[in-house]
């Protein structure tokens, strides 16, 4: 832990858009030591010694919110942790007076997620310190996508040339928007696999294939990357039922035959068994998703170090 | 199929793909059709061979009815699944599409197996249900489309009302479209229709009737296309939308630039909108209370005139039996609809002889017409497709006496009218019924 850091040219990290290449390769093997001092019995570092990071978030988070205050904690940080209820917060006007006053506090880096797309670029055009998205409506979770990258780097030894199934609720989640980017940024052939109803109008654009059944989509792919159901506003709406999604959509051992027969297969969490991911799959032999755990925390200590850099006096 | 075969012979053949009409015979085995033509003769056939001389009578294909209402669950005191096929069988009909709009609608996949098993163990014909394309014809969610498909659902309906919320409507055909399901809808403002019990005009004027203009069909029916030019137009795969009755001018037009844009969609219309129009109610006739309204002549004549060039592609009976206490009330509080699958043919018929349209397009579009919308084998007349076969005489007269009726309910628009156009058998899966 003694070389210096590399370059990241960036003050914000609202966003993979907007990210090189280089800049992503950058973070996950900045992230890549993280796992190793994680992994020690010594885990703190004292790169952010003396800095305050706050985590804002305006909607609830279990392990997104954790994993950023033990990565913050673990490079020196002071970590405060501010959980604004959703009823009590009048959007607009109220967002930018809360960032206004947390930018009185001289924090030196803020973590930010909100129920709404574009919050979290409002926000950081208001504040004199960084801000990382944890999480903006349905538009963009970099850290997430970063920590899959890393973790699929980690088991294939690779991105570029893997195929990569995104299945589900592809138009609600910001989780599926930032690994469309960065996947097709480096390299992998990504699909996105659902109802039409759960995927957004124009998706094809973005360079992904877009698959309506789960044995064209998944077949012969790598990575099995699941979403989540928001099964609070899907019921009718966007799916007749959770037990048609299932049938149809879910990922159980018979539709897991249709990808490589090495495939591994991720899921963000919080997961609804039984509906997009059957446990036998959540915890079988090729599940990955305690792993993405363990990274997220590497990720995002290597996204503050990376961003600390670019403090002023840093 | 294990019965004997059976060979018609001395028959005039309908081919209602072509419209041709050849004199020969058709050879059926193990319920399908084996031979066609000249060569299917009694010296021809082997002597374990069933032979019916059909005398000259014309063989085509039975009908497939897409939309009849066959009673069961719920209201069996109107229909059965064992009087409407029987109601089927002597009208011609060998294909009924059952109407989801029963208690409770057919939106689980248990009822629709509820269906098949009945119809299986009840039915002389074939009964396809038809499932509810919103949870309990509500509206508001989109049904198990995949699951009901799985069980058995031949098409995607909303009963006889429409998915008022274009948002639901186009989210349940987009949901649809992937399961490569057919999506039927009736087209109606509720709100431009409602209080309305007849055609808007001078009849329902002079009855003191409330009317409902045409353009409540017409409103739902255009936003409905664009939906579909939305969903699956242009870019998009796969997708089918059939607009279950249009009975106005006004329909056809937006059929006819729709189909003319090269959009997947198709259309039906009633036999009782082809064969009677709003003056036929008379003094508040309650059995010709029919939903969408009977028209007036130059609707009716016009639609005729797109059956006949096949703007219009079906025609249905909208078989809707009521009970008599439910018919025998002032009109305004009477309930809606006519029975109509023994009559649909002979009905049709009168179409053919004063010259209106052929009676290859009439059974065509009877026949194969919406089995390759519903993706059938049945409905045709070639070597290998179900022997699914009606024997009539087109010019055989009798009058429609409802004692003598199939069905459970007795309410025919036809009530004493004469017919010409006798069917002297049915077979369904090469078995007369």
């Amino acid at each position: 832990m003694t070389a210096r850091a590399p370059v990241f040219p960036h003050r914000h990290l609202l966003g993979i858009e907007g990210l090189s290449r280089p800049d992503i390769e950058t973070l996950l093997d900045m992230a890549e030591e993280a796992v190793k001092v994680s992994r020690q019995v010594e885990k703190k570092r004292a790169v952010l010694s003396g800095r305050t990071l706050i985590n804002l978030f305006f909607e609830a988070s279990t392990r997104t919110q954790s994993s950023f205050e033990l990565a913050g904690k673990r490079l020196g940080a002071d970590v405060m942790n501010m959980s604004v209820a959703t009823s009590s917060v009048n959007k607009g006007e109220t967002l930018i007076d809360t960032a206004a006053t947390l930018n009185a506090m001289r924090p030196d880096l803020i973590v930010v997620r909100h129920q709404h797309s574009g919050a979290v670029q409002l926000l950081s055009q208001k504040v004199s310190c960084s801000v990382i998205n944890a999480g903006d409506g349905s538009h963009e979770h970099p850290t997430q996508a970063l920590l899959d990258a890393l973790t699929i780097r980690r088991n294939k030894g690779r991105i570029e040339g893997l195929t990569v199934a995104i299945c589900g609720d592809v138009a609600h989640s910001r989780v599926a928007r930032s690994n469309i980017i960065l996947l097709t940024h480096l390299g992998a052939r990504v699909r996105v696999v659902g109802p039409s109803t759960l995927l957004p109008a124009g998706i094809e654009r973005m360079g992904v294939e877009v698959h309506r059944s789960m044995e064209t989509g998944i077949r012969d792919a790598d990575i099995v990357m699941m979403l989540r159901l928001q099964r609070e506003r899907m019921q009718g709406a966007f799916i007749p039922s959770l037990k048609e999604f299932a049938r149809f959509y879910g990922l159980d051992e018979d539709k897991l035959k249709w990808a490589k027969p090495d495939a591994l297969v991720m899921h963000p969490g919080p997961m609804n068994r039984g509906v997009e991911i059957d446990s036998a799959v959540a915890d079988g032999p090729r599940s990955l998703i305690t792993e993405q755990v363990e990274m997220g925390v590497a990720v995002r200590m290597a996204v503050l170090e990376a961003l600390s850099q670019n403090l002023p006096n840093g | 199929m294990t019965s004997s075969p059976v060979a018609l012979i001395n028959a005039r053949l309908l081919d209602p793909a072509t419209g041709k009409e050849t004199p020969g015979g058709v050879m059926i085995e193990n319920g399908l059709i084996v031979d066609i033509g000249a060569k299917v003769t009694k010296a021809n056939a082997g002597e374990r061979t069933q032979v019916v001389d059909c005398g000259g009578d014309i063989v085509s294909p039975g009908l497939i009815d897409m939309c009849a209402f066959i009673g069961e669950p719920g209201a069996s005191h109107r229909e059965t699944i064992t009087t409407a096929s029987r109601a089927a069988a002597a009208g011609g009909v060998t294909t009924i599409v059952a109407a989801p709009n029963t208690n409770p609608p057919i939106d689980g996949s248990a009822s629709v197996d509820y269906l098949m098993r009945r119809a299986r163990d009840n039915a002389k014909v074939r009964v396809l249900p038809c499932a509810a394309l919103t949870k309990g014809l509500a509206g508001a969610e989109i049904a198990e489309i995949g699951l009901l498909k799985e069980a058995g659902a031949i098409a995607f309906s909303n009963g006889p009302t429409s998915v008022v919320s274009s948002q639901v409507m186009r989210r349940a055909m987009i949901y649809a479209r992937d399961f490569d399901a057919i999506v039927i809808h009736r087209a109606e403002d509720p709100e431009l229709a409602r209080m309305g019990v007849m055609n808007e005009g001078e009849f329902a004027s002079r009855l003191g009737l409330p009317g409902i203009p045409r353009e409540a069909e017409a409103i739902m029916l255009d936003r409905d296309m664009r939906l579909v030019a939305l969903t699956f137009g242009e870019g998009q795969q796969g997708g089918h939308y059939h607009a279950q009755m249009v009975t106005t001018t006004l329909s056809l037009e937006i059929i006819a630039k729709a189909k003319a844009a090269g959009l997947p969609v198709s259309c039906a219309t009633s036999i009782n909108h082809l064969t009677l129009n709003e003056s036929d109610i008379g003094q508040y006739r309650t059995f010709l209370k029919l939903s969408p309204p009977l028209r007036a002549e130059e609707e009716r004549v016009a639609l005729v005139e797109a059956l006949a060039g096949g703007l219009i592609d079906v025609i249905i009976s909208d078989h809707n039996p009521q009970d008599v206490e439910a018919k025998r009330v002032p009109f305004s509080e009477a309930e809606y609809g006519a029975i109509g699958l023994e009559t649909m043919l002979s009905a049709g018929l009168r179409l053919v002889r004063s010259g209106q349209v052929s009676l290859g397009r009439l059974i065509n579009a009877m026949t194969v017409r919406p089995a390759e919308i519903l993706g059938l084998p049945q409905g045709r007349l070639q070597k290998g497709a179900p022997a699914d076969l009606i024997r009539f005489d087109p010019d055989e007269p009798y009058v429609v006496d409802p004692s003598r009726l199939q069905s459970r309910s007795k309410n025919t628009p036809f009530d004493e009218a004469r017919m010409e156009g006798v069917v002297k058998l049915t077979m369904v899966a090469g078995t007369i019924v």
